[in-house]
């Protein structure tokens, strides 16, 4: 039987590294943090520039069934990836949305709503490219499934030659501001 | 023989089906691979193309999937291990020369990871509708083995218990795969290379004077020769006698193709490669493989909670079929269930071997998605009623 199965889906546009950052965080909890962690992600041309999502379950125990139809925690990067997927998301569920680009509307049916503006902290970096490591950095500081040093490790594993001082940069920021979110509240 | 340590990515990875896969080739010491992109497949190629530079060894992109068929044979020929790699449109194409491979008793491998069709179907999405194509694609009578992995970690094995039952039998093998385990990323743990036993290519001990290419030896299996050392030999699709010489009588073709046949079917029990659980003093027994038998785990866990006694055979091995294990347990179960991602395939040979002696039902799903584990378990539930 699977024990504390977590089902995470992780959405934008084709371009914003959504799938790297599900694999980062999939990284993390698999070889980091010793937990099963199966991803998987919508392929092909309709992904293209369109909603692109990556699936990932994360579990105590040998995940069984791989695909996740009613995300416990979902992160929304573009808002038609939010009018898409959105609906999936259980009650009492936590969303995660960057900021800028997309609009919710009023979040209902116990849903934690969580918003970082990702793009805007990566530009200020200087790649707005490291948009998904900031978010990455997020969703470890309010999600609760995987661990600090463990994203770290993935991040410095996973990411071009050359890119870990940047990319571990916007993973700091995208904590801090989780964090700060976290104690202070908006 | 040891793998070579090269070829070998010992460490922790997170990887997914398809690069697991590659992987499991280059430990098994493939180093030529003739491929032509097509997905979900396509992933297999590219991490064999990142790869071989540092191990050594060609990748070549082919014009189509006849042409990567036909040169995975003739540089499996030349000494090499060879493996490509497609999805179903792909395998239709090189079905005319994988008979070829089966009747010049070619050692290959072949990776179908299946979407859904017919004809170019769902090219993103899941399928498991190739089974019998694996089988019966070809013309003429012959046997393969197939295999079907379940996770990325057991690709990476099954790549290499497919070089090596090639090599044994000198013969074409499938990876069934599928989209959903091909596509899927999970941990995969690759061991030392000196944890890797492989089976060596069988060449020959005869001079060339004295060497014939189709002489069999105990297993019925002929020793092979690597081309351009000396040994002139003559190899063809043609109905051949030891020499390899074409003869067009009904007496040869019964020496050759029984033999074909014989060399598979009677040492099916050293191929068959099978996992079970709680089968023994089990009501119904759940028949699966591939993605489909991890949902299918899902539906077990719950039908045992309720108080099912439910067992689980799961084809790793799914050519050659593993008979005599279904017909042992037809007479002590009341049900096999089914669930594949197809309209029934695999399930034609359960009920073939349960022989009447027990209920087989089938939970078939159309392909696109996985089973939800809920339609595997009303399944378990009605076969015991």
């Amino acid at each position: 039987m699977e024990q504390s199965r977590t089902e995470i889906k992780i959405t934008g546009f084709g371009g914003q590294g959504v799938i790297l950052a599900a694999y980062i965080i999939g990284k993390a909890a698999a070889l980091f943090d010793k937990k099963e962690a199966t991803l998987t992600q919508s392929f092909g041309p309709e992904a293209r520039g369109g909603a692109c999502s990556a699936q990932m379950v994360i579990s105590n125990s040998k995940v069984l069934y791989p695909y996740v139809k009613r995300p416990q925690i979902l992160v929304c990067l573009s808002q038609e990836a939010y009018n898409k997927f959105e609906p999936e998301l259980i009650s009492g569920g936590l969303l995660i949305i960057e900021k800028d680009l997309v609009k919710p509307k009023p979040a209902e049916n116990g849903i934690q709503l969580l918003a970082i503006p990702a793009t805007r902290i990566a530009e200020e970096l200087g790649r707005r490219m490291v948009l998904n490591i900031v978010t990455v950095g997020f969703f470890t500081a309010v999600a609760d499934v995987v661990g600090e040093e463990a994203v770290r490790g993935a991040i410095k594993d996973s990411v071009p030659k050359g890119t870990e001082d940047l990319n571990l940069k916007a993973f700091e920021r995208g904590f801090q501001y989780g964090k700060n979110l976290r104690e202070h509240g908006e | 023989m040891k793998a070579d340590p090269k070829g070998v990515l010992t460490g922790e990875h997170y990887l997914d089906g398809d690069f697991a896969c590659a992987e499991g080739a280059l430990a098994a010491g493939c180093r030529f691979f003739a491929g032509y992109p097509i997905t979900p497949s396509t992933e297999v190629a590219e991490r064999f193309s990142e790869r071989i530079p540092e191990v050594g060894g060609i990748f070549i992109q082919m014009e189509d999937e006849m042409a990567s068929m036909n040169a995975i044979l003739g540089a499996s020929w030349g000494g090499v291990k060879t493996m490509t790699s497609t999805s179903g449109p792909g395998f239709s194409l090189m079905m005319e020369n994988i008979g070829l491979g089966a009747m010049m008793e070619v050692p290959c491998v072949v990776v179908n990871v299946q979407r859904g069709g017919p004809s170019t179907g769902l090219p993103t999405m899941v399928g498991q509708a190739d089974m019998m194509q694996a089988r019966w694609g070809s013309h003429g009578d012959y046997e393969i083995i197939a295999l079907s992995p379940n996770s990325p970690q057991e690709c990476f094995y099954v790549a290499i218990e497919a070089f090596n039952l090639a090599e044994k039998y000198r013969v074409p093998v499938f990876i069934m795969m599928d989209e959903c385990v091909g596509h899927m990323t999970e941990k995969v743990i690759i061991p030392p290379a000196e944890e890797i036993e492989l089976y060596p290519r069988r060449l020959t001990n005869s001079p060339p004077a004295e060497y014939l290419p189709y002489m069999p030896e105990d297993d019925l299996v002929p020793s092979m020769i690597i081309a351009g050392q000396g040994y002139k030999i003559h190899t063809t699709g043609l109905t051949h006698d030891e020499r390899g010489y074409p003869v067009m009588t009904a007496e040869a073709q019964e020496k050759l193709v029984h033999r074909l046949i014989n060399k598979i079917r009677l040492n099916a029990d050293h191929i068959i490669h099978i996992e079970e659980e709680d089968t023994e003093g089990a009501e119904v027994v759940v028949v699966s493989y591939g993605i489909s038998s991890r949902v299918a785990l899902a539906a077990i866990d719950e039908a045992r909670a309720a108080g099912i006694r439910v067992g689980r055979l799961r084809l790793i091995t799914v050519w050659p079929f593993p008979e005599k294990r279904i017909r042992e347990l037809a007479p002590k179960v009341k049900a096999f269930v089914v669930p594949e991602i197809n309209y029934g395939q695999m399930v034609l040979e359960v009920e073939r071997c349960a022989a009447g002696q027990a209920k087989t039902i089938l939970v078939s799903h159309g392909g696109g998605d996985v089973h939800n584990p809920q339609d595997i378990l009303e399944a378990i539930k009605e076969s015991i009623k």
